[in-house]
């Protein structure tokens, strides 16, 4: 789901072909696990099936696949969407949390909004499990403290990240 | 639920430094608030100012739909100790003072009898789980132990308000969780209005709600999901 979303954000900027995709994604978001062409191929056929991207132009040459693909205002619309809704806290969001965090200032987006909107939901989180273990017995309790001090770290990445916005758009616009 | 504390358009100075910049922020009673943000934003500033400890350079401050911001020195120094109670970080404990005569300051300034005061504050050790360090100096204190007496001397005047700047600061997180569980359940019992500035999630997480501070002002408000 986040794939394919942080694809249409790539694409918003311009229309363009699956390969140049996958390379802009990989030099972005893949460092460490680059993007198959299947996946990229399979996720752009659904964009378009979902009506989020059409394709705008075949060209005749080397290769299977010369299509070239542009978002639509649907697509704008859930991308928009995506890119503001806070993610469910749980483990393991760092992909995508920086994926909306470099595609929000890809796009001219606010990003602090959507970092202010992620703490928020981060720090709700974060009170029911602080209620659950002022009352629960102590397995239960600490069973929330791990909870706790993982959404924990993550918050203190958003603070991070918010403290280095405007280096990160620097970089990520050069 | 009414406002109990309230900023308007608060500015705040140090020589070129615009520590605050107009902050606007309203304090319902009996609740416990979060100031978040990053070091420097302001956040000790604004605590100080809605406790009548700095005065604003602009804007307005009201306890109680009462303005304070212009208050003279004296009648802040009054309202203070007959309506706030303060835990800071540490340093706030009168080193040549027992630990129970450090909790019954409060009431001894504010005209109770020695005898009485010292009863008082005695009774909160044991809730605090102190309970036989009462004849100790803060010297002889263990850190999460002196925030406990400071916290007991912060309470045991019963003020609406409380003030606290980084309480768990200086400690691990278990003392830091058990300072946190004894503030919120002794507010909530008296219906205190908290307020607790922190840079810890962890902290924060005991509020109904937070605020963050940012570059002097509070970011606006975001729904969460
Ligand atoms: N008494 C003072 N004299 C001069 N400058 C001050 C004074 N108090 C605060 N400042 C400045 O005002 C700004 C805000 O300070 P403040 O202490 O309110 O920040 P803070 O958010 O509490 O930071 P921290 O999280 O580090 O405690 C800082 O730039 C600080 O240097
Ligand atoms: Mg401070």
């Amino acid at each position: 789901m986040s794939t394919a979303f942080t694809l249409l954000g790539l694409l918003e900027g311009a229309p363009s072909h699956g390969y140049e995709l996958k390379r802009a994604f990989d030099r972005r978001f893949g460092s460490d696990k680059p993007l198959p062409f299947g996946q990229v191929y399979a996720t752009l056929g659904r964009l378009q099936r979902d009506g989020r991207a059409v394709v705008v132009g075949t060209e005749v040459g080397e290769g299977p696949e010369r299509k070239r693909y542009a978002i639509t205002e649907q697509g704008v619309t859930d991308l928009e969407h995506w890119l503001a809704e806070a993610e469910v806290p749980e483990p393991h969001l760092q992909t995508v949390l920086f994926s909306k965090v470099v595609l929000s200032l890809l796009s001219g987006r606010d990003a602090h909004r959507f970092l202010d909107t992620q703490r928020a939901a981060h720090l709700a989180r974060m009170r029911e499990l602080t209620e659950v273990r002022r009352t629960a017995p102590l397995g239960q309790a600490l069973l929330a403290d791990y909870a706790l001090f993982h959404l924990e770290a993550d918050l203190r990445w958003l603070d991070l990240t918010a403290a280095r916005l405007d280096d990160l758009a620097r970089e990520v616009t050069r | 639920m009414s406002a109990v504390l309230e900023a308007l358009d608060v500015h705040r100075s140090f020589g070129a430094t615009e520590a605050l910049r107009g902050v606007d922020l309203t304090v319902e009673e009996g609740e416990i608030l979060a100031i978040m943000g990053p070091s420097g934003s302001g956040k000790s500033t604004l605590l100080h100012c809605l406790a009548g400890i700095l005065q604003p350079d602009r804007g307005e401050v009201r306890f109680a739909g009462r303005r304070i911001d212009g208050l003279g020195e004296h009648e802040r120094t009054e309202l203070r100790r007959a309506s706030f109670g303060f835990l800071f970080q540490f340093g706030q404990l009168v080193p040549e003072l027992s630990a129970v005569e450090n909790v019954a300051l409060p009431l001894l300034l504010g005209g109770r009898r020695r005898r009485g005061a010292l009863a008082a504050a005695d009774g909160w050790f044991e809730r605090l789980g102190i309970d036989g360090l009462q004849g100790r100096r803060p010297g002889e204190l263990s850190g999460g132990e002196a925030q406990r007496v400071a916290l007991a001397r912060a309470m045991v005047t019963s003020p609406p308000v409380l003030f606290a700047d980084e309480p768990t600061g200086s400690l691990d997180s278990l003392s830091g969780e058990r300072v946190m569980n004894l503030l919120v359940d002794e507010a909530r019992a008296k219906g205190t209005t908290v307020v607790v500035v922190t840079h810890e999630p962890r902290v924060a997480a005991y509020s109904d709600r937070e605020v963050v501070v940012r570059d002097g002002r509070c970011a606006l408000p975001v729904g969460a999901p």
